[in-house]
């Protein structure tokens, strides 16, 4: 699998890094270039790291239990800045009663407690797969594809 | 690797569109041009309106918040500000945790900075390949000052003189004693040295240890600064000393030096038989010496 620039962000005022510095850690061990964004981001200032860094995947942590306003507003801004096909994956503290939502806003992958790190490297997988044969898989198509 | 929309842009078209001031098609260039691709290179080639300044020091005294305050003065002043963060990448899987946005609060948002992490992947030294044709596109995308962020380096680190106009050395209080500052290397090259964590005990003290070392030399001319990124102190005598710098004759025979051989290492390592060499030589297939006659030979 060839590398992916991969942003991880931590979008609002959720001061909880452990995981989303774990991924980054195991994202990078799988090869890939991740560009960890700190804490407190915006939605406007995450999609202008997409933007200049070229990324072309991007995983959200949020453990505050704001992810239902700012998993979608990330969203909408990258579809708004024509990054269409950047793919979008969450973790952390998500109920499965909210994930259907965000599924339908253009995550294509949530991952709770006890994920392991296997888990969204095959996420990755298929993503690159899709992507390579032409399957919608970015936060722009409205194909309902998630990984489950 | 994989990027995004503009993929059906040609370099010239990107290059045309980062020069009006598309951020994503500059994005995609450099992307385009760290993979080595020859068309893009080609674009940005010999583009060098810039001013160009290395940041370099040690791992851990300060130097993406340094860069973080510096690029937001000169923002702050109208000026157009690019800024190349770079960071190693794993010799065993090639990935990396490009980690600098981190400490760039001040930056991240403002419309005048462009900031790009770079790994610096299958390059050997603590510098990209093609790190030229990557400065020559931010410059082409109308950037006035370029800053060039290395990563952690040693006391021999010396690449990134040949590749900026200045050389900024940060380092920080307590980094041993004078010895660690006689020694040859590159405190001899740098333009400015800043001492940074001014607001911690032992800064003054670093800072008059490296001035009475760079005085027993030819360098006493060197400007030597204690600043604090975190409190924001020094960054405009900081500023101004960087401003002044005069080149200097004697590093230009170094700067040219090494600009020639990572010119040449970027085209030995850009030729497509140089993995199958590797891959030979690690299979015990061919001795060293008859690699090197065939990378030459071709």
């Amino acid at each position: 699998m060839d590398p992916l620039r991969i942003v991880v962000a931590k979008p609002g005022l959720d001061g909880h890094d452990r995981g989303a510095k774990v991924v980054a850690r195991a994202l990078r061990d799988a090869g890939h270039e991740v560009i960890y964004t700190g804490l407190r981001r915006t939605p406007e200032e995450i999609v202008r790291i997409i933007e200049d860094e070229d990324a072309s995947v991007l995983g959200l942590s949020s453990l505050s239990g704001a992810h239902g306003f700012l998993f979608p507003r990330v969203c909408d801004l990258l579809r708004s800045a024509g990054l269409d096909d950047v793919v979008v994956f969450g973790g952390g503290i998500i109920p499965q009663s909210d994930r259907l939502e965000l599924y339908e806003a253009g995550v294509r992958a949530i991952f709770g407690p006890g994920t392991t790190t296997d888990d969204f490297i095959q996420f990755l997988v298929e993503v690159v797969e899709r992507r390579s044969s032409n399957q919608p898989v970015g936060v722009g198509s409205s194909d309902g594809w998630h990984w489950s | 690797m994989v990027g995004i929309g503009v993929e059906s842009m040609t370099s010239t078209e990107l290059a045309s569109q980062a020069a009006a001031g598309s951020r994503r098609s500059l994005a995609r260039l450099l992307s385009l041009i760290q993979e080595g691709d020859t068309a893009s290179i080609e674009s940005v080639s010999g583009v060098e309106n810039a001013a160009t300044i290395g940041i370099t020091g040690p791992p851990g005294v300060g130097k993406s918040c340094l860069t973080d305050c510096l690029a937001s003065y000169w923002a702050s002043q109208g000026q157009r500000v690019g800024v190349l963060c770079i960071d190693p990448s794993s010799p065993i899987t090639g990935g990396s945790l490009l980690g600098d946005r981190m400490r760039m609060e001040q930056s991240g948002s403002n419309d005048l900075i462009y900031i790009r992490s770079v790994a610096t992947r299958t390059s050997f030294g603590s510098l990209p390949l093609r790190l030229m044709a990557m400065i020559s596109a931010l410059s082409l995308a109308g950037m006035e000052r370029i800053l060039v962020e290395t990563v952690g380096v040693g006391q021999t680190e010396i690449g990134i003189v040949s590749m900026t106009d200045t050389v900024l050395l940060v380092d920080g209080p307590d980094r041993g004693d004078i010895v660690q500052a006689e020694k040859a290397g590159l405190l001899e090259l740098a333009d400015v040295v800043a001492v940074n964590k001014g607001d911690l005990d032992g800064a003054e003290n670093a800072a008059a240890n490296i001035r009475s070392g760079l005085a027993l030399g030819n360098s006493e001319s060197i400007p030597v600064l204690v600043v604090s990124a975190l409190e924001k102190t020094g960054i405009d005598e900081l500023v101004q000393a960087l401003e002044e710098v005069q080149l200097r004759p004697s590093v230009e025979v170094v700067r040219w030096r090494h600009r020639l051989t990572s010119a040449i290492l970027d085209q030995v390592v850009s030729d497509s038989s140089f993995d199958s060499t590797v891959t030979s030589l690690a299979e015990g297939k061919i001795t060293l010496e008859q690699a090197i006659n065939m990378i030459f030979q071709r």
